[in-house]
């Protein structure tokens, strides 16, 4: 096996450096002018809402009521009715969802039917929201009777954030390296103080931003609620098991859809208080983050 | 061409302390002329012997110094090997020839590379046009997840080739001793191979943008003793027309396949730098520094 | 502590039993949810089809659910959200890849702590404020000075900003494709002459290609979903068209549209939002599974 002809005889390369360095040159600059045309539109939202919204943000439209005299309209009932759906979102979507995660990460042996439900729980948080919104109307508001209330709407809501919630808790838990566990059986515990005393507390700081971004999610959902019956005028403060309740996504669909000019600044000022809260969820979850995870690294 | 009778070193030396550690048996054949009857080290006498230069480098990454003020030549067309214990800077060392260092953002150099008598670190030198010129093979085989054909044509085409591309596939990889084995299925996936091929199918791949130095970074170390032996005939083969650097943490691998070896380790301070370098026989036989023949014999690293 | 007959055995607590039991049951609540769905969606479908043919459905072209003669031809309904998507497609795709290539291959990691909240806050905005942009920004001034003949409602109103809402899950799916390829391969590259453009466009790129695939399979399946930024931006007309300055309807805007109006239940088109909501369920699970059999089937072994 005798090699061929010295190197360099046959063989003819045009490296053509400036050209090819151009084509990167000009990729790259493609790729800022995306970047910076994301950039330019989440900032033209923004002032789109701020400059029409701000102006008519006051005490007034934070503790009134819709009305049809606009320069007295407010979001209280709406504003409450978020708040109070959040809250009870967060309580029944915290214990259920930890403890499917729990189990399906910490528990369930790797055969056909944990597969199953963990690619079940997959599929459900790729079903579009406005099919739960379907579901929990027949379910909650029709089969059990529950009709179009608060708490209706809390359950509907808790089924759509459900997966989203175990999907961020199993990634949680995954995180806690496996010396930690294995240190707790060597000792001889069992499972559950395992799980209790080792491995959730490692995992609480994951899990615990994992539910205030779920809540986050929750509260600008408007399809689903629309879906269970939440109403579009209300001036009364909502009880959860009583019908006739708002969130404030709904008031601000209902005022967007008016094209009178002053309905959308009210819908622009209702807007700044809904992102104004998402701002706070997303900043306590960062905050817990890198609080805990401080407390309790390993 | 008669060969010298094999020197083999298996008496342990002797420590000072009179403790006595075994040596490790390494057989020396003769050394690069059995191999290479008509190839003298330069084509011509006005070619210099030496390829590459190392002047007074010194790198950094960030605080942290990793080489401190090595200076040696790469002779052409001859096989060089870096030697030395875990972590002493070969590796880096290595990457200093092709630039790949820079690809670590932290990474600083002090000194002067020249190939062939140019400043490759100058500030008109493009680091793409020296990886051209000085290829590189890894420690683990990373073929591209294309086919066979697609690896090896890889450097061409974005090099620009302008010719029969078939002809080279062909011929880089009966150069890299893989075409036997790979002709009918070159439109396969490199992965498809056994770890020695695809380690053939990336020197094939580095031959086929025509570099005059290839860079090896421990190219064994990943592959079974057969496999290693062949990719070791390869090098011996490839010599006559490649000027090849290995770095190898195996001392009789060295022994066997080089002509120089530089024996580098670390200081104190963890930088490393070159303790001896000379042909390969006599380091393995009779070395200079005391270091060296610590290290040779087995007693550390 | 032992007993007498077995000096290992440890007696599981009820309570013990118990928390598993509740654990258990708690991770069966997903399959629960999904039995619950396509049951609700198929029993109700079915009453609507024994009123209306499915071929009727299936090939109609004319939707007339509120208006008499009632037509349920679900073709306009279809193509409406098709369009929708497809525009919202044809702007996030680029979008997407080039800041999720940027962020993976080029961006400085100060860049980058910037870029992806970024993105993440553009992800996280309620779907209701887009259709607001949309009415008070995209289609008054954006559409209104670049396309003669719009209207306030138009399928490119609903495709720009569910292409906006769509964005960033290409944008953070592909750049996790593109960060998954092994250094070792960039490297093998880089070592043989490749400037950095060659290296992600000739190796990295295709090398994620599944994911990134995958990623924008993902993103069709959510703007097919999408509902309120859709009923602000494009209408409740419901005509078969491919005009995008037209205003349409799609299957999420009509299943809005039934629910806010007093629609008693038993009616037809109470039965009809199931229908649509059976088909629209349909279809993203399809697009959703799709996307994992893509996942898996090019997966590339490094």
């Amino acid at each position: 096996m005798a090699a061929d002809a010295a190197p360099g005889t046959a063989v003819r390369f045009e490296p053509n450096l400036m050209r090819r360095k151009l084509a990167g040159t000009i990729f790259l600059g493609l790729c800022l002018l995306a970047v910076g045309a994301l950039l330019l539109t989440l900032v033209v939202l923004l002032w789109d809402i701020l400059s029409r919204g701000l102006p008519w943000l006051d005490a007034q439209f934070l503790t009134g009521a819709p009305s049809r005299r606009t320069e007295r309209a407010g979001v209280l009932p709406a504003l409450v009715g978020t708040i109070e759906i959040a809250v009870l979102v967060a309580l029944i979507t915290f214990p259920v969802g930890v403890a499917a995660a729990i189990y399906l990460e910490e528990y369930a042996k790797d055969n056909r039917l944990n597969r199953l439900l963990r690619t079940n729980i997959a599929n459900l948080a790729g079903v579009p929201s406005i099919v739960y919104g379907i579901f929990g109307l027949a379910l909650f508001v029709r089969g059990l009777g529950l009709g179009s209330t608060l708490i209706a709407g809390a359950l509907t809501l808790s089924l759509l954030i459900l997966p989203v919630l175990i999907i961020a808790s199993m990634e949680a838990l995954r995180a806690v390296p496996r010396a930690q566990r294995e240190a707790a059986f060597a000792l001889g515990a069992s499972r559950w103080q395992v799980v209790r005393g080792s491995v959730l507390p490692a995992a609480a700081p994951g899990i615990l931003t994992g539910i205030i971004l779920a809540m986050a999610r929750a509260i600008g959902e408007t399809a689903p609620l629309i879906l269970v019956g939440a109403v579009t005028f209300v001036t009364f403060l909502p009880n959860p098991v009583a019908s006739g309740y708002t969130v404030l996504p709904i008031q601000i669909f209902q005022w967007a859809g008016d094209p009178r000019s002053d309905f959308q600044s009210l819908a622009a000022a209702a807007i700044t208080v809904l992102l104004v809260l998402m701002v706070v969820l997303n900043g306590l979850a960062i905050l817990i983050r890198a609080r805990l995870s401080r407390h309790l690294a390993w | 061409m008669e060969k010298e009778p094999p020197v083999t070193l298996t008496s342990p030396t002797r420590a000072p302390n009179g403790s006595q550690s075994p040596g490790v048996p390494i057989r020396i054949t003769a050394s690069s002329d059995a191999r290479r009857p008509s190839a003298p080290a330069s084509s011509d006498a006005s070619e210099s012997a030496t390829t590459i230069r190392l002047e007074g480098i010194s790198c950094w990454y960030g605080g942290f110094r990793a080489i401190r003020d090595v200076s040696l030549d790469v002779e052409r067309r001859r096989i060089t090997a870096l030697i030395g214990p875990s972590g002493c800077g070969k590796s880096t060392l290595l990457r200093t020839m092709n630039r790949m260092n820079e690809l670590v953002p932290s990474f600083r150099l002090e000194g002067r590379v020249t190939f062939d008598g140019t400043d490759i670190y100058g500030r008109a030198v493009d680091p793409v046009v020296v990886r051209r010129r000085v290829g590189m093979v890894f420690q683990k085989p990373n073929p591209f997840p294309k086919s066979i054909y697609d690896n090896v044509a890889f450097g061409p085409r974005v090099n620009g080739f302008k010719g029969n591309l078939d002809e080279l596939v062909e011929r880089s990889l009966r150069r890299a001793a893989l075409w036997d084995e790979v002709k009918d299925k070159v439109r396969e996936s490199g992965l498809s191979l056994s770890g020695g091929q695809q380690q053939r199918l990336c020197i094939a791949r580095t031959i086929a943008t025509e570099p005059e130095v290839i860079l090896m970074d421990e190219p064994c170390s990943a592959l079974d003793p057969r496999a290693t032996l062949q990719i070791e005939e390869l090098m011996a083969e490839l010599s006559r027309d490649y000027t090849i650097v290995i770095v190898t943490h195996n001392m009789q691998q060295a022994a066997r396949a080089s002509d120089t070896t530089i024996f580098m380790t670390m200081a104190d301070d963890r930088a490393g730098y070159i303790v001896e370098r000379g042909p390969t026989l006599r380091i393995f036989t009779n070395p200079e520094q005391r270091l060296t023949e610590d290290y040779v014999s087995g007693r550390f690293g | 502590m032992t007993t007498a007959s077995a000096p290992f055995a440890r007696r599981t607590p009820v309570r013990e039993r118990l928390v598993e039991a509740f654990l258990l049951l708690s991770a069966a609540i997903g399959v629960l949810t999904t039995v619950g769905i396509v049951a609700v969606l198929l029993i109700e479908a079915i009453e609507f089809f024994r009123l209306v043919p499915l071929v009727d459905y299936l090939t109609g072209t004319v939707w007339s659910a509120s208006i008499k003669p009632f037509r349920f031809g679900a073709l306009p309904l279809v193509t409406g959200t098709l369009l929708v998507a497809g525009l919202a497609l044809t702007i996030a795709v680029p979008l997407g890849l080039a800041s999720g290539i940027y962020l993976a291959e080029y961006a400085s990691p100060r860049v980058r702590m910037v870029l992806k909240p970024v993105l993440e806050l553009i992800a996280g905005i309620p779907t209701v404020v887009l259709g607001f942009f949309a009415i008070n920004f995209v289609s008054p001034v954006l559409l209104k000075s670049l396309v003669p003949g719009i209207g306030g409602f138009s399928v490119l109103a609903g495709g720009i900003v569910v292409g906006i809402l769509v964005t960033p899950l290409i944008a953070s799916l592909s750049e996790d494709a593109l960060r998954a390829v092994p250094r070792s391969l960039r490297e093998g590259a880089v070592a043989m002459g490749a400037t950095k453009f060659e290296v992600v466009r000739r190796i990295v790129f295709p090398a994620a290609l599944s994911g990134i695939m995958a990623s924008i399979i993902l993103a069709m399946s959510r703007a097919v979903g999408e509902t309120m930024a859709v009923v602000l931006a494009v209408g409740a007309n419901p005509q078969l068209t491919v005009d995008v300055r037209e205003s349409v309807q799609t299957m999420t805007a009509f299943i809005v549209q039934i629910s806010l109006g007093d629609t008693p239940a038993g009616s037809i088109q109470f039965k009809a939002l199931f229908a649509v909501g059976a088909t629209l369920f349909l279809m993203t699970l399809a697009l959703n599974l799709l996307s994992d059999r893509v996942v898996a089937r090019f997966r590339n072994r490094y």
